[in-house]
């Protein structure tokens, strides 16, 4: 027989992030069904009327569609235009390479409330009045250097003369890129374009200056915060969106593994 | 149509590079004439940074000439792209497609010249017979060993039946006994399709083994054109004579000329060599080479250099001897093991003579 054995310093320090990481967000879809306005323990009951509130709230389900659509726009064009300024400072010996990089990751470093407020009197003077297309926009110029690096980074890591290889071959420079170049770097674009829809979906501070009366899910939530008696139904909210990402994440990263694993029985 | 394949007139490449305010400019390749000849293996051999590869990036169009012409087949090809030529190119690194299985890479050309289907299929199934691969065109690039790649990119540009192929260093990254088959496998697959190679290498045996024409670079300069044998038995200049083969080297002076051969004084010793082509004038300093397998030993006897055995080195067919010579300059010797059976071993420390035939030896200018 063996010793019992104590649980060793490690697994008390795993089990302690652990609590602290999941613990609120159980605690939210826990709260979810709980039949009562106040967040408190006892729980009172169960209850799905929280539910059934939010998918009757009009104003809620417009401003998660406004919340999509920004999401879904402004991260296709990020990842299109920072996939442009990728390959224009990987493979282009460009004049002024190293200023084009500074102003493209400048957005990293400004504070979102000076951008936002900047935007606000830049778009007032030229004439693009506050919406869900303003707040995109605002968007893309954050998303672009996440994404211009994710790619850039990728195209770092195989060969340029990979495309030489496409050329040589007869493609174009365009066959080429699209040929070659594109396909390679698609599990890129990809983790660049769900990065810059993340991003899009829960910035607050931008988008509350810029959406006008077309409010995102975020800015819908804050202005909801001051009646008490919908605190439960931002609970609910909070818990649908939190099991969709999770589940996003633990369908992606099974897919990765199967892919992994059945080019490794391949090559057997 | 003449029979020349790629023909280079009066090509410099300059590269210039910024470092802060300095700007530094480097000659890859200096004034270069070069006509290579249609349907042979052609090599360009060279140490690195003698400007072989930028030669061969020049005729496939990734890199333009600051000045002269590149010719393919007769055609101007200044502006001419990549994309347009009639060669294509087996990479240094293979750079296949990772995203695309074997049959796929092969296919590439034919895909975007927008071969019909079928008639694709039948030459990919050609050109994967060719390289002894027709099983693995549903495997990725990554799944392949070093040598099965090196086939692949071999299938990939030979499909397009190109005017020239050109061969990046296509086996530095095999091992020494599969380079040596596929040595022998390119020779053969290049007999057998006729078509003009243009090989770069910095490996001589390589370039010996295959070629059917060698040019000797360095510097950006063409030393010396000529096939293996040639190269091998009458280098021009003490870098060919050094880089081809092993080579002894030995000052001396012209003391007599006479009929079609010399009398070099060697460190108050006289030797005779063939005289060769060369204006060659009573009292000038000159350069022998001879190489090591040519130079015999024996204990006693005149008409030769006297020295000292100042080490001795057996390696299995061979027993190479360093000597000193009376000059005080070393050379060389190899003796064939078993051969030589007369003159036996010599040991260490013995006083020897060293001799060669007159016509085994060549001056070089100096």
């Amino acid at each position: 027989m063996s010793k019992l054995k104590l649980p060793s310093l490690g697994s008390i320090y795993f089990l302690a992030v652990c609590t602290l990481l999941y613990l609120p967000i159980t605690l939210l879809i826990i709260f979810s069904f709980n039949n009562s306005t106040t967040l408190v323990f006892p729980l009172k009951g169960f209850t799905l009327q929280w539910y059934g509130q939010l998918f009757e709230n009009r104003e809620l389900l417009k401003a998660v569609g406004n919340s999509l659509m920004i999401g879904v726009g402004s991260s296709l064009a990020a990842t299109i235009l920072g996939t442009m300024g990728a390959i224009a400072i990987v493979r282009f010996r460009l004049p002024g390479r190293s200023v084009f990089l500074a102003v493209a990751a400048l957005p990293l470093v400004i504070p979102y409330v000076i951008l936002g407020v900047s935007l606000l009197i830049l778009f007032n003077e030229v004439g693009i009045p506050l919406s869900a297309f303003a707040a995109g926009l605002a968007h893309v110029i954050i998303s672009i250097p996440y994404a211009m690096l994710i790619v850039a980074s990728r195209l770092v890591g195989f060969p340029d003369n990979l495309e030489e290889a496409a050329m040589d071959l007869g493609a174009s420079y365009w066959s080429a890129l699209l040929r070659v170049t594109i396909p390679i770097c698609s599990p890129a674009l990809l983790a660049a374009f769900l990065l810059c829809f993340t991003m899009s979906f829960d910035e607050y501070a931008i988008a509350s200056f810029l959406v006008g009366t077309d409010a995102t899910l975020p800015v819908y939530l804050y202005s909801q915060l001051r009646f008490p008696t919908r605190l439960p139904m931002v609970v609910t909210l909070a818990a649908i969106l939190m099991t969709i990402t999770m589940a996003v994440m633990l369908i992606s990263e099974w897919l990765r593994r199967a892919g992994q694993t059945s080019g490794r029985k391949a090559q057997k | 149509m003449t029979d020349t394949a790629v023909e280079i007139r009066n090509v410099t490449k300059v590269y210039s590079s910024k470092r802060g305010k300095r700007s530094e400019e480097v000659q890859a390749v200096r004034e270069m004439n070069l006509s290579i000849p249609r349907g042979k293996f052609f090599t360009l051999l060279g140490p690195s940074g003698c400007g072989k590869t930028t030669t061969l990036r020049l005729i496939a169009g990734f890199e333009t000439p600051t000045t002269g012409e590149v010719f393919i087949q007769d055609k101007a090809m200044s502006k001419v792209s990549p994309n347009q030529r009639p060669v294509n190119t087996v990479f240094q690194n293979y750079a296949l497609f990772p995203h695309m299985n074997v049959a796929r890479n092969v296919a590439f050309g034919l895909e975007i010249k927008r071969v019909p289907k079928a008639e694709r299929e039948r030459l990919v199934g050609e050109a994967l017979e060719l390289v002894k691969l027709a099983d693995m065109c549903d495997r990725k690039p990554s799944q392949l060993s070093g040598g099965q790649q090196q086939r692949v990119a071999l299938a990939r540009a030979l499909v397009n039946r190109p005017a020239v192929l050109l061969l990046d260093e296509p086996l530095g990254a095999l091992d020494l006994k599969l380079r040596k088959a596929m040595q022998i496998e390119l020779k053969h697959i290049q007999e057998q399709v006729g078509i003009t190679f243009v090989y770069v290498t910095h490996d001589q045996e390589e370039a010996l083994t295959m070629s059917d024409l060698i040019a000797v670079m360095k510097d950006g300069l063409i030393q010396q054109l000529g096939d293996p044998v040639t190269l091998y038995k009458t280098p021009t200049n003490q870098f060919v004579a050094d880089f081809i083969g092993e080579s002894n080297f030995i000052k001396g002076k012209v003391d007599l000329l006479g009929e079609g051969k010399a009398r070099i004084m060697i460190g108050g010793e006289q030797v005779e060599v063939s005289s060769g082509e060369g204006n060659l004038m009573a009292g000038q300093a000159i350069t022998l080479t001879i190489r090591p397998e040519k130079i015999d030993l024996s204990r006693q006897g005149t008409g030769g250099l006297s020295g000292t055995v100042q080490d001795r080195v057996y390696i299995g067919t061979d027993t190479r001897y360093i000597v000193a010579l009376h000059s005080s300059e070393t050379v060389i010797v190899r003796v064939q093991n078993g051969c030589d059976s007369e003159a036996g071993e010599f040991a260490k420390g013995e006083r020897v003579t060293v001799r060669w035939r007159p016509e085994d030896a060549r001056m070089l200018m100096d």
